[in-house]
């Protein structure tokens, strides 16, 4: 539908945005939840939601930090869980990059899996969108998800403390992990990044330092652009 | 949590920092200018290379039991990702997961 102002674009946002409160509740809690059980005080908690607003790249955080791994180590995994929104900046820009400084600035700050994909498939339908009414839109999108974040973060912090170890919460992390892997495997070059990094990770265990994480992600990246090269020119023989 | 207090803080600011500097890498600073491919190509596939490799150790030698091998963790595992895959559900597939590591750990005591 074609906007008349930013406002009715902000308000589409939001209409596009509000389903994934579903989604990020019980994730900000469980956050919360295993941030409290490592140890985190709940000022820790709560800075470290506010500023890093990234979920898969915080788990990914508290889990090599209970595995004891070097600061850098912890550091260098997570912003690598990070990367793709290196890549949703990428593809954001030829749709914002001529709104101003300060705004683009605010919107980086809240790039993540939700406001990415709703305002890209947004922009694509409706090419007429002036840059205001884009930029309406995505901060439309981020509305009711950033205080629903923050507050079942919070939540869960609460409670965190209070669970009893037979919940076997050890396994929470890898559950979450898998849960967002299955819905992101949606080519088979994706398929094949992420077995040969399931099997490099594997044998790389005895690297020190953790660092085995690192050479089989970086693997696992290499073998899923090999292996879209090579479906791509399949395609184009064909 | 053995990770030094200290320690903690650090991680929390490095990856505020550099979180944001890489969502402000392109919007910010590249404004209108064109990705090589390549670059690009690589970077789809971070997620989906980083995620499988944090969690497949976990799931084979789990830390809960001492690093031998878990069925319940296995089957909790294998159940998750499945449902992920079919569903295309995050919270569905985070349910099914859960159902079945309780449900094993209370079969098999």
């Amino acid at each position: 539908m074609p906007f008349t102002t930013s406002n009715s674009a902000f308000w589409a946002g939001v209409r596009s945005g509000a389903p994934f409160i579903i989604v990020v509740g019980p994730f900000g809690m469980l956050f919360g939840v295993l941030a409290a059980e490592a140890g985190l005080d709940i000022v820790q908690i709560m800075v470290f939601t506010a500023t890093v607003f990234a979920g898969a790249a915080q788990f990914t955080a508290l889990q090599m930090m209970q595995d004891n791994a070097p600061t850098l180590i912890v550091l260098a995994s997570a912003l690598a869980v990070n990367l793709r929104c290196a890549m949703y900046s990428a593809a954001l820009t030829p749709y914002l990059g001529a709104a101003p400084i300060w705004q683009r600035a605010l919107a980086a700050f809240f790039i993540v899996d939700q406001s990415y994909a709703c305002s890209l498939i947004e922009y694509e339908r409706n090419p007429r969108m002036t840059v205001p009414q884009r930029m309406g839109f995505f901060f439309g999108v981020m509305a009711p998800i950033v205080p629903f974040w923050y507050f079942s973060t919070l939540l869960g912090a609460v409670l965190g403390t209070r669970i009893p170890e037979s919940w076997a919460l050890d396994f929470a992390l890898p559950i979450m992990f898998l849960a967002m892997l299955g819905p992101m495997l949606r080519t088979p070059a994706h398929m094949v990044a992420a077995l040969v990094s399931t099997i490099a990770a594997l044998l790389t265990t005895w690297v020190p330092h953790n660092l085995g994480l690192l050479v089989a992600g970086a693997l696992g990246m290499m073998a899923g652009a090999q292996a879209e090269l090579m479906i791509e020119r399949r395609k184009v023989s064909q | 949590m053995s990770t030094a207090p200290d320690g903690t803080w650090i991680v929390i600011l490095g990856l505020a920092l550099g979180s944001f500097a890489l969502r402000f890498s392109f919007i910010g600073l590249v404004g209108d200018r064109r990705m090589p491919a390549w670059v690009l190509r690589h970077l789809r596939y971070t997620a989906v290379a980083i995620l499988p490799a944090l969690v497949a150790p976990a799931a084979v030698w789990p830390t809960a039991t001492g690093g031998a091998l878990d069925p319940p963790r296995l089957a909790a595992s294998a159940v998750t990702l499945a449902v992920g895959l079919t569903t295309r559900n995050v919270i569905f597939a985070m349910l099914s997961g859960a159902a079945t590591l309780y449900g094993l750990i209370w079969l098999l005591g």
